[in-house]
């Protein structure tokens, strides 16, 4: 099995023969793996040491300067630069790609000081940026390319450790979520880690009988429209995500919905509470993260589509 | 662009008509920051109309001091004089500095100017461009533990196209710097952090001038010595005059006292 930070150090290893590509890390380039580009273009490389306020500054001050600067550390030490984010590259609107390692439950062991749960929500309130939560390491490694090929600012989560496999396409796009299956009966929006949990939750629905779509929402900022509406025509809708129910994909699907198209939602993430230490296995069944939990949410939302018609036909 | 030689009474005429346009500027927009404003008018002065070439950076860490940039950008040539007009009116010049028409970078949160210069700066090594990096600091400022992330990064990577400027007036929001956290030791922890250190009198273009000459491998940082609202006489004898807006009695007081 692969990892999405391999996959992530090698495609930045590739983007560097950009010279304009620079690398800014704090303290954490092996366990980010910007080691790769540390070790071929070391010229490129700054590691400021534990100072992630200083890490994102300077980054702007390199993309003020012209260069495309990443800069990387784990998704709860990124929120730790916010400001400084939100004040000089945001408000600027500078060409600065933050990957953040580590999201989510996957840094299980070191328990909730060290688990990222409200950075989508923190990046996705920030102007001009783009929010990416890849799902598997091939499609990290796409994203990662594109990231840096593209304008503006980038905040792309990625998981540590080794993760399933499910693309074999490498036809990825910021913004253009991905249609894994078309279904008819209820819609699965996912990101990250939960999209095999919802490929598997579709497998689950299949044999009771029920037909789900599941979407993989990549890039959660800026929200494709289109296809939540079209994913919508189910009437029924579900979200997952390894993140909190506040702020993050549910919520952007949930605030498309309530414009476009209302419809039942039910929201699979983390209940505003912090993680702890266990298995990655043992929090996702904790904290209701599983397969089986995203087909339990799915028979939830189908329940309460179909009290709207009962309402509607009992009129 | 031409710059001006060091001339101290060329460069003096240049202060007292900034000042007298700060102190219209800042009550055109109730600004509350005309007295850290007035207090480091030599020092940009020094910069924009002596110091810096075109390939030269400057960065208002201190973004507080945003309406003296305004007017030393606009009598500079560098800011259109009519946008001065737009100050703090929607979609005009902010509180603080944003971005464009001669600001380099947007500040307005303390403490992250030194971070941004080390990346200006190594971007300049990279492209093997000339030029130096200048950023203005408040004293006060160097409450925030940026500051000292950033100061260990310039020395690490031996930043000598950058010089940090302390706008040391002595005030802070709430009261005397002494008095808030002891700032008399910032030349020792600057020289501890492996910096070049220059005391000066940054009210004075001769001191500022020999402070800005020195040479250095290391970045640099001026310890520039001013006087909060420097210029007008019940501002500098008033360090609470702060976040005030200014009467009437005042403005013409100001003016009257500047036009002498």
């Amino acid at each position: 099995m692969a990892t999405m930070t391999d996959s992530f150090g090698k495609a930045l290893m590739e983007s560097g023969k950009n010279e304009k590509l620079v690398v800014i890390n704090a303290d954490l380039s092996n366990s980010t793996r910007t080691s790769y580009f540390a070790s071929s273009y070391p010229e490129r490389f700054f590691n400021v040491g534990i100072a992630e306020q200083d890490e994102f500054s300077m980054a702007a001050g390199l993309a003020i300067a012209g260069k495309i600067p990443v800069a990387s550390t784990y998704a709860i030490f990124a929120s730790r630069g916010w400001e400084q984010i939100r004040n000089t590259i945001s408000r600027a609107n500078l060409n600065v790609k933050i990957f953040a390692t580590h999201a989510g439950l996957t840094d299980f062991g070191d328990g909730s000081s060290h688990q990222a749960l409200e950075d989508i929500a923190l990046f996705r309130a920030l102007p001009n940026f783009s929010v990416l939560a890849p799902s598997d390491p091939r499609q990290t490694s796409i994203l990662t390319e594109r990231a840096s090929e593209s304008k503006g600012p980038v905040y792309a989560r990625l998981a540590r450790g080794e993760t399933e496999s499910i693309y074999s396409t490498e036809d990825f796009a910021i913004g253009k979520p991905n249609i894994i299956e078309d279904g008819k009966d209820v819609s699965i929006f996912a990101c990250g880690l939960m999209v095999p949990k919802a490929i598997e939750a579709r497998r689950m629905l299949k044999k009771d009988g029920v037909d789900a779509g599941v979407i993989d929402f990549h890039t959660i900022k800026p929200l494709d429209e289109k296809t939540v509406e079209r994913a919508a025509k189910t009437g029924a809708i579900v979200t997952a995500e390894e993140h909190s129910v506040i702020g993050g994909l549910g919520s952007a699907i949930a605030e498309c919905l309530a414009k476009k198209s209302p419809c039942p939602v039910e929201m699979v993430g983390i209940k505003d509470e912090f993680g702890t230490s266990g298995s990655l296995e043992e929090l996702y069944e904790h904290f209701g993260l599983t397969g089986k939990h995203i087909a339990n949410a799915s028979k939830r939302a189908l329940g309460r589509k179909d009290t709207k018609r009962k309402f509607w036909l009992g009129r | 662009m031409q710059n001006y030689a060091f001339e101290a009474i060329q460069l003096g005429g240049i202060a007292k008509k900034v000042r007298l346009e700060l102190v219209k500027l800042c009550r055109s927009g109730n600004s509350g920051h005309l007295s850290s404003c007035l207090s480091c008018v030599e020092i940009l002065v020094s910069l924009y109309f002596s110091k810096m070439n075109h390939d030269d950076k400057f960065i208002l860490s201190k973004g507080h001091a945003a309406p003296l940039l305004y007017v030393v950008l606009s009598e500079r040539g560098i800011m259109p004089k009519g946008r001065l007009s737009t100050y703090k009116r929607i979609g005009g010049l902010e509180e603080h500095p944003l971005f464009g028409e001669g600001i380099e970078v947007p500040t307005g949160s303390l403490g992250q100017g030194i971070s941004v210069a080390n990346g200006l700066a190594l971007a300049k090594r990279l492209d093997k461009d000339g030029g130096h990096v200048y950023v203005l600091l408040g004293d006060g400022e160097c409450d925030e533990g940026q500051i000292w992330e950033s100061a260990a990064t310039a020395s690490k990577y031996s930043l000598s196209n950058v010089t940090a400027i302390i706008d040391r007036n002595g005030v802070q929001s709430d009261g005397p710097t002494e008095e808030i956290k002891q700032k008399n030791d910032l030349a020792e922890k600057f020289r501890a952090f492996g910096w070049e250190v220059i005391i000066a009198d940054g009210n004075d273009f001769s001191s500022l001038e020999r402070a800005l000459s020195v040479e250095s491998e290391k970045p640099k940082v001026i310890i520039a010595n001013t006087i909060r609202g420097k210029g007008v006489s019940f501002i500098e004898e008033n360090p609470r005059y702060y976040y005030g807006t200014m009467s009437s009695a005042d403005f013409d007081g100001a003016i009257k006292e500047l036009e002498a």
